[in-house]
């Protein structure tokens, strides 16, 4: 290893990324539209549903009962029906999600308690919009299902997130998710673009190394992915006041471990491509396990054993629970050394495997 | 561009010495090189002694840039072996590396590189350092005329200009031996003759240099060439050797009715190949005597109104001879596999 020829190939790459106006901006423009998108749309709690209410009853009992649902905010009284055949057709034609069906005899049925005392019809086409009519249901004045029962409501004790933002959630995941699809891309079609453009037999040519070339061509990406991790912890910090609980050195020495991961993976699939093309949907067919097993988008616990196996696998799995645990739970990097040792056993198997494809010859 | 001034050669920095000055720059027997079925060099045998310009002749596909690829140690032959610059080939591959140049076919440096940074970059690649590197850089700018363009982007140049960043990238760690695989199929008819005056003030200043091409004009400027076809080498020798073999063999017709005469003569037995140029024939034929009569009285007699002459053989009546007989004798052995 040599390092003026190493040095050599990093002033090159950084000079070719200035020049690079479509790759610049994807640095700095990836990370903030992925955070503002994610960090406003993906929000399970679930406000605001258009909905109709069909008052049978008419009573003082009914129309306090239909205020009480309202003031939950979960449901938006839009119409007023008349029919349960309005009802049907204002759902079929998508005008409303969910109706609260207050029955004829609805002070008979609260008096007996041995019917549901009213209905909520639900649009079963949307999952979340059911879970959160379950939820409703579970308001402790009536149920939906079985009113006998006496309703024991369940304290959900909302530890990190009390108020239930999403955004607590998401952003530290972002992170990880953001590094994943930013720097496996660029560093996938690294090698790749010199082998299209015929710059590497030039480079075989001469006497750099394929250590030299290979983490030269990491380098620049280190710093890069360091300056992702700012972007989105500041935006997230003055958008959705993201705290980081735990101490930002480690955290920012986690998402260095984490990055030279992903940089370690792309390069690997930057020797395994013939064209760019090709890498690109090698890089694509990556983030697509590591984005729904590694529990960014569903809770690893709740994955079958073999799914369990495979994220772990994963470098974003392990990455998760390191920025989770200190964004948010102010873990330190000690109380997480398993995820760290993960991260490292995964960066020197790919990146040994990858500099011994980097060949320095043409067949 | 006339004289260059003088290459101080680099001391061989590692790998094995030469073993004399004497020795041939590059030395190959049975060089072979097999991708699948295809077999694009054919057991070839290749000598090319030190300060030569060495050609290689052929059409596309004939394994030009394979063979160089595999003497640089950029491919792994499939048998043969190879000695250049007295580093046996592949073991001393990255030895050989640090004294020969070699310019790819295709513009092979950055285009979003400045002419600058494109040099900059290799010479901190061929270890060299501030003051020195700077120095160099700034006596092949001078020397290829690229000093106006110093700051331009390699990818807006022309190609004339493009060809001569790449040669000065080839040759900025001084190589002893330099491998130039068509170097100037993208460049104007002027620019080729520039370039082929640098390439002569290298090899004045004692750099061998290997280049292959398929124009007949650039072959004819080698010391020495080799005619491939097929993976194989058909002819070699210096120019003049190559042309003295075809005595007689080339006769000119002069004719006002060119495409007559072409039809008369085409398939006649012991012409091998027709050329017209502006109103005369060129005919190539094989070796038969009074073949020139024979031909005269062949246009008599489908009354064409021609005079026949004889005239000197030049390079493409040697390209086309050799690689004839080259198909002629794969027809042979394949009909005696039959």
């Amino acid at each position: 290893m040599n390092f003026r020829r190493l040095g050599s190939i990093v002033k090159k790459e950084l000079l070719q990324l200035k020049r690079d106006r479509l790759t610049f901006a994807m640095i700095i423009g990836i990370p903030t539209m992925q955070l503002v998108l994610f960090g406003y749309a993906i929000n399970m709690d679930v406000r605001h549903l258009d909905a109709a209410v069909l008052d049978q009853a008419h009573t003082a009992r009914s129309r306090e009962l239909v205020a009480q649902i309202a003031a939950t905010d979960v449901l938006r009284f839009k119409h007023l029906a008349q029919t349960p055949q309005e009802v049907d057709d204002l759902v079929r034609e998508g005008q409303i999600s969910a109706a609260l069906v207050v029955p004829p005899d609805f002070e008979t049925r609260f008096e007996v308690r041995d019917r549901p005392a009213v209905q909520i019809v639900v649009d079963g086409s949307d999952q979340v919009i059911q879970s959160a009519a379950r939820q409703l249901a579970a308001f402790p004045v009536y149920g939906s299902d079985g009113w006998t029962k006496v309703t024991a409501p369940i304290e959900v004790v909302n530890f990190y997130n009390p108020q239930r933002r999403a955004p607590l959630n998401t952003v530290p995941g972002l992170v990880g998710v953001i590094l994943t699809m930013t720097l496996v891309l660029f560093t996938a079609i690294a090698l790749v673009r010199e082998r299209e453009r015929g710059n590497l037999e030039m480079l075989i040519a001469t006497p750099v190394s394929p250590w030299e070339l290979t983490l030269g061509k990491v380098l620049p990406f280190v710093a890069i992915g360091l300056v992702q991790v700012t972007i989105v912890l500041g935006l997230g910090a003055i958008l959705w006041n993201v705290p980081v609980r735990g101490s930002l050195l480690e955290l920012y020495l986690v998402a260095l471990v984490f990055i030279v991961a992903s940089l370690s993976l792309g390069i690997l699939l930057s020797t395994l491509a013939k064209t760019q093309f090709q890498a690109m949907q090698m890089a694509f067919f990556t983030f697509l396990p590591q984005i729904l097993l590694s529990g960014f988008m569903f809770p690893y616990a709740g994955m079958p054993v073999p799914a369990q196996y495979l994220a772990e696998i994963l470098p974003l799995t392990h990455f998760l629970r390191l920025v989770r645990g200190i964004m948010l739970r102010g873990a330190g990097a000690g109380d997480l050394w398993h995820s760290i040792a993960a991260l490292g056993v995964f960066i020197v198997i790919v990146f040994t495997v990858a500099v011994t494809r980097v060949h320095k010859r043409l067949d | 561009m006339t004289a260059a001034p003088s290459e101080s050669r680099l001391e061989p920095a590692g790998g094995t010495p030469d073993r004399s000055a004497d020795a041939p720059a590059i030395r190959a027997v049975g060089l072979t090189k097999r991708f699948g079925q295809l077999v694009a060099v054919d057991h070839l045998d290749l000598t090319v002694n030190r300060g030569e310009v060495y050609g290689f002749l052929g059409p596309n596909g004939s394994g030009k840039s394979t063979t160089i690829r595999m003497l640089c140690g950029l491919m792994l032959p499939s048998g043969g072996e190879i000695d250049v610059l007295g580093c046996k080939i592949p073991r001393d591959a990255e030895a050989l590396k640090r004294r020969i140049g070699y310019m790819t076919q295709k513009f092979s440096l950055y285009e979003d590189l400045t002419v600058e940074e494109n040099l900059s970059f290799l010479a901190s690649v061929h270890e060299l350092s501030g003051a020195a590197a700077r120095a160099r850089i700034a006596e092949l700018l001078e020397r290829y005329w690229l000093t106006e363009q110093r700051k331009q982007l390699a990818g807006t140049m022309s190609g004339g200009q493009k060809q001569r960043l790449a040669l000065a990238g080839t040759v900025l760690h001084k190589p002893d031996l330099l491998f130039l695989d068509e170097p100037t199929s993208a460049v104007d008819p002027q620019s080729r003759r520039d370039f082929w005056d640098s390439l002569f003030a290298l090899a004045d200043a004692g750099t061998t240099l290997l280049v292959s091409s398929h124009y007949m004009d650039e072959a004819e400027r080698c010391t020495r060439l080799a005619i491939l076809d097929a993976g194989k080498i058909v002819a070699d020798g210096t120019p003049r050797e190559l042309m003295d073999r075809l005595p007689g063999r080339t006769m000119l017709v002069e004719t006002d009715d060119p495409r007559s005469a072409q039809r008369a003569l085409t398939g006649f037995e012991g012409v091998i190949a027709l050329a017209q140029i502006g109103t005369a024939l060129r005919v190539l034929a094989s070796d038969s005597p009074d073949l020139e009569k024979r031909i005269g009285e062949r246009l008599r007699s489908e009354s064409v109104e021609a005079k026949v002459a004889p005239i000197p053989p030049n390079l493409e009546d040697v390209f086309v001879a050799a690689t004839l007989k080259q198909k002629e004798k794969g027809k042979e052995t394949k009909e005696k596999a039959a």
